[in-house]
């Protein structure tokens, strides 16, 4: 399996998302920087967190008209895997990839913490590692992560099996409480429709490595290493 | 036909504007033989500030000790840097942003943070750890809420932005920093010992490059602001705070890291305070060299800009660097691949001169030597700050309603609360490698792709200071050097932030004095030098001076993750006290809060019980024997017992306070040099006899158990009552923003 990392300006979450993809895969991903004209033939792609060009327009909407975009958009409509983490959440959404938009946080804070998640559809090259239901403990680290989306998506997304994760209580409740951000329906993390796209606020990278005390979003890197191949 | 823009004409009064006293305007004309004009009036302006010079300060910090095995770079540099094995350095200081981050909270605290990582950066570490000790004025002050929602806002946007973790810090309050909050921020970064980057400018004929971003007319005279005590009018200074982009810092960090791979760089330094002023007159004084300078090759955001602007700025992300003579395109390559400014903007020549040209004509013509050789140094007059008389415990009443119900009083209030409202506002988790975050005794941070780690912690206790400035300055370090113990690390070295009152007041002077000679005894005595710093005088407001706070940051390494503890307790482990409880209420938290009263002379800092008691903490630590550590300070026993139950969601059975002392002086006293730890059963004998042995008095205090705090003869009060008690305030203080 190969994977492509793409580095943007002031993308801050690349390393840490290498890190897990190799703890995963074995083997190193590439770095692509965001100027590159070419992207390498690759079974995956990742759009890492951090703030590109420093949202400060809307987060991720520069990154989205960055020309590596086109070819990751013509890739994703070929059935290439592409996960986007946080900011990469943003610009997938920015970019036309998946519905919806990420407003400012309904504090109105940037917000760091460990929330829990609920794994809405265990059945996706990402979410397959997971049952479904089953809740798991995940960091965010956000200002803009308030997932707003028209009521007529949102239905279709529910109706359609894509919403991939929801903000929940530790037993697994959906509650207001529960949601840091006042997204839409507690969503943390959607599929496109051919559901080889995910974008998530959660960060799983931060949460792969057993020496930092918690491995629940390891199991999202293994399920891609096992369903790409070696 | 375009006017030709009028400068001031120079004399002594302008010079005053500066900053500069009477006796230093003379000196200047002295030492030229002439009249300067604008430029090179700004230029000693800066130069000569407290903020640059030192001058009130230098005869005292040469007494502080700066040298170990392991220091590889004391102060001088943009930094401080310690060998920490397997071939790694790290590379840290502190500094404060005090005056702008009162004028202009967001910008201010923000730019402190950007210039912090500058300092680290420019020596070639990758910073991984940032800390952020806060000090504001009393709550119920009209400024307070205000300052604290920019500050926080402001250390976030920048550090969350450009991506290195935020993992500590402090918050208190007090009115005497009601005009003049201090705003303090720390970086920790990580360089291999044999890449490290200095400042010291050298070969003649070699280019002088400017990267970064563009200059603008922010910050001009930041330093001689930073150098002045504020007054009613200092709202019209908000023109002299800078404005911060950590995008374009972020940028300037990887291009910069990216550039320090080659061997092109002769030497660095970030343009900070006094911005192109003071990084070239700096780089050329270390190395003896003269400075030729083309100031219209410097890329500028606005037209039109005058020398004594360009000398004067303080735009942010802007670094100097001398290359090889030759490595420019190279170098030129990387930093526009950051889509980042790159010019050549000068030459090092033998001169020993400052030559600044702009529109072809001479700017300033300065020798270098003796401008920085001249720099005043003041030994001004101090008073030592009087002694007050101990307060017995018996002559502070007990709580009204119970040992557990004061407890919970004093979660509640604003120095003791929870802190989470602030550090969830910082990324304290990006780089995937804190290990232990804000909340614990000392951040630990790991270093990458390895098994070690560096703990971070920042201390003082200011009405400590305030009451005896030199118990106070041993025991700011001596719990610098506990926090980093109680999970585990070495202590290795620390930086320091000197924030005072105006030293020209001799009490103030005093207080300056008294402070740093008991962090000397206190380095000494622990092995524990100081290898960078920063001062911040005049923190006042029309004659009102802060609490004296000698802010220290201490490193330790941690050399097994596996091995380091934190303050979490657990169930079935047994609760000892390390260390006497005499029962110390002078200057307490609980004689504050409860009684209203700041009297009393401080605990008293034994600096050979520190070092015993540390030494034993950790050693027993790395046996394996500790099963959780936290450090006792701030309000005493209980509070210690109640955090370590809370941070493990678990309850704790104590028993009585002994005879001997009154029960509220054995809970809530402040006696120095203690740890509570928390042991396994089948390790109780073992860690007893190892007390015995090193002489370090032990005693037990109970069990975590249960759900609820317990004391004989009182009602039991929930951790989770706990937990909801000491979360409430800093949230309900914050939502009336």
């Amino acid at each position: 399996m190969k994977a492509a990392v793409i580095v943007f300006p002031a993308s801050n979450c690349d390393r840490d998302i290498q890190v897990a993809l190799r703890q995963s895969m074995g083997e190193e991903p590439i770095m692509v920087w965001h100027r590159e004209g070419t992207l390498p033939k690759v079974d995956l792609i990742v759009l890492p967190g951090g703030f590109s060009y420093g949202d400060y327009l809307r987060a991720g909407a520069m990154a989205a008209h960055s020309p590596i975009m086109r070819e990751v958009v013509a890739r994703a409509g070929r059935g290439v895997p592409v996960l986007g983490v946080c900011n990469g959440f943003q610009i997938l959404a920015e970019a036309g990839l998946l519905p919806g938009v990420l407003m400012r946080n309904a504090t109105l804070k940037f917000v760091c913490r460990d929330v829990h998640l609920k794994v809405e559809a265990a059945n996706s090259i990402f979410t397959g590692g997971y049952r479904p239901q089953q809740v798991l403990r995940i960091p965010i680290a956000h200002a803009d992560g308030n997932y707003f989306a028209d009521d007529r998506t949102l239905d279709e997304l529910e109706d359609e099996g894509r919403i991939a994760f929801r903000y929940c209580e530790p037993d697994g409740r959906i509650s207001s409480e529960a949601n840091p951000n006042g997204a839409q329906r507690n969503i943390a993390g959607i599929f496109n429709k051919d559901r080889n796209v995910l974008g998530l606020m959660p960060h799983p990278e931060r949460a792969a490595d057993p020496a930092l005390g918690n491995t629940d979003g390891r199991a999202l890197f293994d399920h891609l290493v096992a369903s790409l191949g070696p | 036909m375009m006017a030709a823009r009028r400068e001031p004409a120079v004399d002594q009064k302008l010079a005053s504007g500066m900053g500069l006293s009477a006796e230093e305007y003379a000196r200047i004309l002295a030492l030229l033989g002439r009249t300067p004009n604008l430029t090179e009036l700004g230029i000693f302006s800066a130069m000569w500030s407290e903020h640059c010079s030192y001058k009130s300060s230098k005869k005292w910090l040469k007494t502080l000790p700066t040298t170990a095995p392991w220091v590889i770079c004391g102060p001088g540099e943009n930094a401080g840097v310690i060998d920490i094995g397997q071939g790694w350095a790290a590379i840290f200081k502190m500094e404060s942003h005090n005056h702008p981050s009162f004028i202009e909270p967001y910008q201010g605290a923000a730019t402190g943070v950007g210039g912090i990582l500058r300092d680290v950066f420019t020596m070639g570490a990758r910073p991984i750890a940032i800390m952020d000790p806060l000090r504001f004025g009393a709550p119920d002050h009209p400024k307070t809420r205000h300052l604290v929602a920019g500050v926080v806002a402001g250390i976030g946007g920048y550090g969350n932005c450009i991506g290195v973790p935020t993992v500590g810090g402090e918050c208190t309050f007090h009115p005497s920093y009601n005009g003049n909050i201090l705003v303090n921020a720390m970086t920790v970064g990580l360089a291999r010992a044999d890449r490290i980057f200095y400042s010291k400018a050298a070969g003649v004929g070699n280019p002088v490059i400017y990267v970064g971003s563009k200059t603008g007319r922010d910050g001009i005279h930041g330093a001689t602001m930073a150098s002045a005590e504020f007054d009613e009018r200092s709202e019209e200074k908000r023109p002299t705070v800078q404005v911060g982009d950590p995008f374009t810092e972020k940028l300037l960090l990887e291009a910069c890291l990216e550039l320090m791979a080659t061997d092109a760089i002769v030497a660095i330094q970030d343009m900070g305070a006094a911005g192109l002023t003071s990084s070239s007159f700096e780089m050329a004084s270390k190395g003896g060299v003269g400075i030729e300078i083309d100031l219209d090759r410097v890329p500028t955001r606005e037209p039109g800009m005058s020398a004594y602007e360009l000398m004067l700025s303080e735009s942010q992300e802007r670094m100097l660097m001398i290359l090889e003579a030759g490595r420019e395109p190279e170098a030129e390559a990387i930093f526009r691949k950051w889509e980042l400014d790159f010019a050549v903007i000068g030459r090092i020549t033998d001169s020993g001169r400052m030559i600044l040209r702009k529109d072809g004509q001479l700017a300033a013509d300065l020798e270098i030597a003796p401008l920085v050789a001249s720099a005043p140094e003041y030994e001004r007059p101090w008073t030592p700050t009087p002694a007050r008389a101990p307060l017995p415990a018996a002559a502070v009443p007990g709580p009204p309603k119970g040992m557990l119900e004061a407890l919970a009083q004093l979660l509640d209030t604003p120095d003791l609360c929870s802190k989470r409202w602030v550090w969830e506002q910082y990324d304290h988790m990006v780089m995937a490698d804190t290990a232990q975050g804000p909340g614990g005794d000392a951040a630990v941070v790991r270093i990458h792709d390895s098994n070690r780690a560096l703990a971070i912690t920042t201390d003082c206790t200011p009405r400590y200071v305030a009451a005896d400035p030199v118990m106070g300055g041993r025991q700011a370090v001596a719990e610098s050097w506990r926090n980093l113990t109680a999970v585990g690390a070495r202590p290795l070295a620390i930086t320091d932030c000197m924030n005072f009152g105006n030293p020209q007041r001799p009490e103030i002077m005093g207080q300056f004095v008294g402070a740093i000679q008991g962090m000397g005894e206190a380095c000494r005595a622990l092995d524990y030098p100081v290898v960078s710093g920063n001062v911040s005088l005049y923190n006042e407001t029309s004659g009102k001076g802060i609490q004296p706070t000698p802010a220290i940051g201490g490193v330790g390494l941690v050399e097994d993750l596996r091995r380091s503890v934190s303050l979490a307790g657990r169930a079935g482990l047994a609760i000892y006290v390390v260390g006497e409880t005499r029962g110390h209420l002078g200057s307490s938290v609980y004689l504050r809060e409860l009684w209203g009263s700041e009297d009393g002379a401080p605990p008293p800092v034994d600096l050979a019980a520190e070092r015993r008691h540390g030494d034993f903490v950790r050693a027993q630590i790395l046996a394996g024997h500790v099963g959780a550590c936290h450090d006792t300070a701030d309000g005493g026993l209980l509070v210690a017992v109640a955090e370590m139950a809370i941070a493990g969601g678990i309850g704790a059975h104590l028993q009585a306070a002994p005879a001997g002392v009154p029960a509220h002086a054995f809970w809530f006293g402040e006696d120095q040099a203690r740890y509570v730890l928390a042991i396994a059963p089948d390790h109780v004998a073992a860690v007893t006899a190892a007390a015995a042995k090193a002489n370090v008095p032990l005693a037990a205090l109970g069990r975590f158990t249960g759900t609820a705090l317990t004391l004989p003869g009182e009602t039991a009060i929930s951790v989770a009552e706990l937990r909801r008690r000491r979360e409430a305030w800093l949230p309900r203080y914050m939502g009336q923003a």
